[in-house]
């Protein structure tokens, strides 16, 4: 029943290994300009997302001088057909997606180390279990259950839904935790622990999770970009982010149906996306890059 | 082999039961089909709503249970996916967008695979270079675009590329020109230019992914020792490559294009309802606003069918891959 990614497959074969590695790998993920690069980007996205507003005009405020302009000195991105500016709407926007991405991301991989490492080390009829219900969701499209789980959402804050998205995105790397403590678990430190009469769960905590920790930074760091484009799909056709909140999926919605005439409306916001999950990926892949030295850059 | 098939092939069908059973319950827990009979002027009246409720077989004082057992019962007996909001067989209405949805499925699912998979062998074979380090980028930015994104921007450049020619050669909202006349054949191409962006949308999203697990695989494998050995018992280097290499790196992709298949759904929902189709994805979607149960189970019922058609295929791809399931 293998039905992991090649890449996934390659994680599994070659991390082994862990709390010893985990400066070195460090070490090779930033000797690497990609990484410096992600991480760079992401930063100053971060701290423009934040600082920016304070020098840009209220995101609000209707300019009745300048309806539908193209981007200016006064309008970096222009502004839409009532005078907003869309530079100050873009920061609002990325504040919500980067907010999002930031906790949905890490919270998958949570599960996905809490549930797989359980499976993976439990086994038995709860592994059977754990296996059909990651099936089950890998068949069911995530963009599917979040749609028709919209009219629940639609009453709730934001939050719920960085939780619903939290939610269908960690299947996958669950089944690579899983793999990996089925390996763990044979090994003699695991053994020693388990003879010692030490508790399940402190020995997920103490000898599995560890073991599996640059995996789990992996998967958190993909996540973020991962979720950020979840978010803007759902928001984009309105089953995510609704008003008063505004990310850039609502944006890029209000902005799409002027695309052609008034691209500047669309365009910009959509950049901004694009780099901010075009770095977090840049990160996370010279992340495992490093971790697993044949599955790119550092391969001969 | 056949074993083998046929093992997966209960373990799918299982799994679409389950799946579908899920889904109909999901959409009973969220959607409220009642809700489209309150606040009406003249009021309708609770016996008339009920008896409305019964004929689709959604009336929530029935135990949700007791519904979802009569829903398959009726599929079934009856070969009926129940009555839609509007009045009209859920069967039927699929069966309309079907073609729609799949047509575009179809052709995106195939060029994506095949272009993807070219892509990642030669990107692997020439590891470095120009070729391979260009398309790793790209297929970077398009990974990291949403696909809508990917959709509009085509929609502008189409926009900008009918101005400079003159007149509208490339149009792409819906899925053909509304009242056109003419014969068979201008409607065919009409159809076709319709066709030309959501495919390409689709193909490209597809194409980024497949070819860098592709890569991956491809990478794994010639290091390998047995195409050292191809090598040296006088195969050259492309003959070696291709018969011990891409068909070795091809039985990881097989699982990855099983399980990948929810995504080129959702892309493929995505791209459809941003160039304005009327498919399976804006069924779904509409079956929310209109609090249809059936329409959504139905939806459910379609996307895991396709995904045991499509896990099954790659199992076959593997069989016929690895000789030591064979056995």
């Amino acid at each position: 029943m293998s039905m992991l990614s090649t890449e996934v497959e390659i994680l599994e074969e070659n991390v082994s290994s862990g709390s010893s590695r985990r400066p070195n790998v460090l070490r090779r993920t930033f000797s690497s300009p990609q990484a410096w690069i992600g991480l760079g980007v992401i930063a100053v996205i971060a701290a423009w997302a934040w600082i920016g507003p304070l020098f840009a005009p209220d995101p609000e405020t209707t300019d009745p001088l300048a309806f539908s302009q193209s981007p200016s000195g006064a309008h970096w991105f222009g502004t839409n057909s009532i005078g907003q500016d869309v530079y100050a709407q873009t920061l609002v926007g990325l504040q919500k997606s980067l907010v999002i991405g930031f906790i949905a991301g890490p919270a998958a991989t949570v599960i996905a180390g809490f549930v797989g490492a359980l499976a993976g080390y439990v086994g038995g009829i709860w592994d059977k279990v754990v296996v059909w219900v990651i099936d089950l969701l890998l068949v069911l499209p995530a963009f599917y259950i979040l749609v028709l789980l919209s009219p629940v959402f639609k009453d709730l804050s934001w939050l719920a839904l960085v939780v619903g998205i939290a939610a269908f995105s960690w299947m996958i790397m669950a089944r690579v935790i899983r793999g990996q403590t089925m390996s763990l678990r044979d090994r003699d430190f695991v053994k020693a622990a388990r003879y010692m009469g030490v508790g399940t769960f402190t020995i997920i905590r103490r000898h599995i999770i560890p073991n599996v920790a640059s995996l789990l930074i992996i998967d958190a760091t993909l996540g973020v970009g991962a979720a950020i484009l979840f978010e803007s799909t759902l928001s984009y056709f309105g089953f995510g982010i609704h008003a008063p909140d505004v990310s850039l999926g609502t944006l890029l919605a209000a902005g799409t149906s002027a695309a052609v005439t008034r691209p500047w409306l669309f365009v910009f916001p959509a950049a901004v996306l694009v780099i901010t999950v075009l770095a977090t990926s840049l990160l996370g892949d010279s992340l495992r890059d490093a971790v697993d030295p044949t599955s790119g850059a550092n391969r001969d | 082999m056949l074993a083998f098939l046929a093992r997966r092939l209960a373990n799918y069908v299982a799994l679409a039961f389950i799946a579908t059973s899920f889904g109909y319950l999901l959409a009973s827990a969220t959607l409220k089909p009642q809700a489209r009979f309150l606040g009406r002027n003249p009021p309708v009246s609770q016996g008339a709503i009920d008896a409305a409720l019964d004929k689709m077989g959604v009336n929530p004082d029935v135990p949700v249970l007791i519904r979802l057992k009569d829903w398959w019962v009726d599929l079934f007996t009856h070969g009926s996916l129940g009555i839609s909001s509007r009045g009209t067989e859920v069967l039927n209405d699929i069966v309309a967008r079907a073609g729609t949805s799949l047509r575009l499925l179809i052709l995106g699912s195939i060029l994506g695979a095949i272009i993807g998979v070219a892509i990642g062998v030669y990107g692997a074979v020439r590891q470095y270079r120009a070729f391979d380090r260009s398309t790793t980028f790209v297929s970077f930015v398009i990974l990291a675009t949403p696909v809508f994104v990917i959709a509009v921007i085509l929609m502008i450049l189409a926009t900008k590329f009918n101005d400079v020619v003159g007149h509208q050669v490339i149009s792409f909202t819906g899925e053909y020109t509304p009242g056109k006349s003419g014969g068979f054949f201008d409607n065919l191409g009409d159809r076709l230019v319709h066709l030309l962006l959501p495919t390409i949308t689709l193909t490209v999203t597809a194409v980024a992914s497949y070819s860098r697990y592709q890569r991956s695989a491809m990478l794994d494998v010639l290091s390998a020792d047995y195409i050292r050995t191809a090598r040296s018992k006088g195969r050259t280097r492309s003959s070696a490559i291709v018969r011990h290499g891409v068909r070795v790196a091809l039985i990881p992709m097989s699982t990855f294009f099983a399980y990948s298949f929810a995504l080129i759904l959702t892309g493929a929902s995505v791209t459809e309802l941003t160039f304005s189709w009327h498919g399976m994805g804006e069924y779904l979607i509409n079956s929310v606003s209109n609090n249809d149960i059936n329409a959504a189970a139905g939806t459910m019922l379609f996307t895991a069918i396709l995904v045991m058609i499509a896990g099954t295929l790659a199992d076959v791809l593997y069989a016929a891959l690895d000789p030591r399931v064979r056995v």
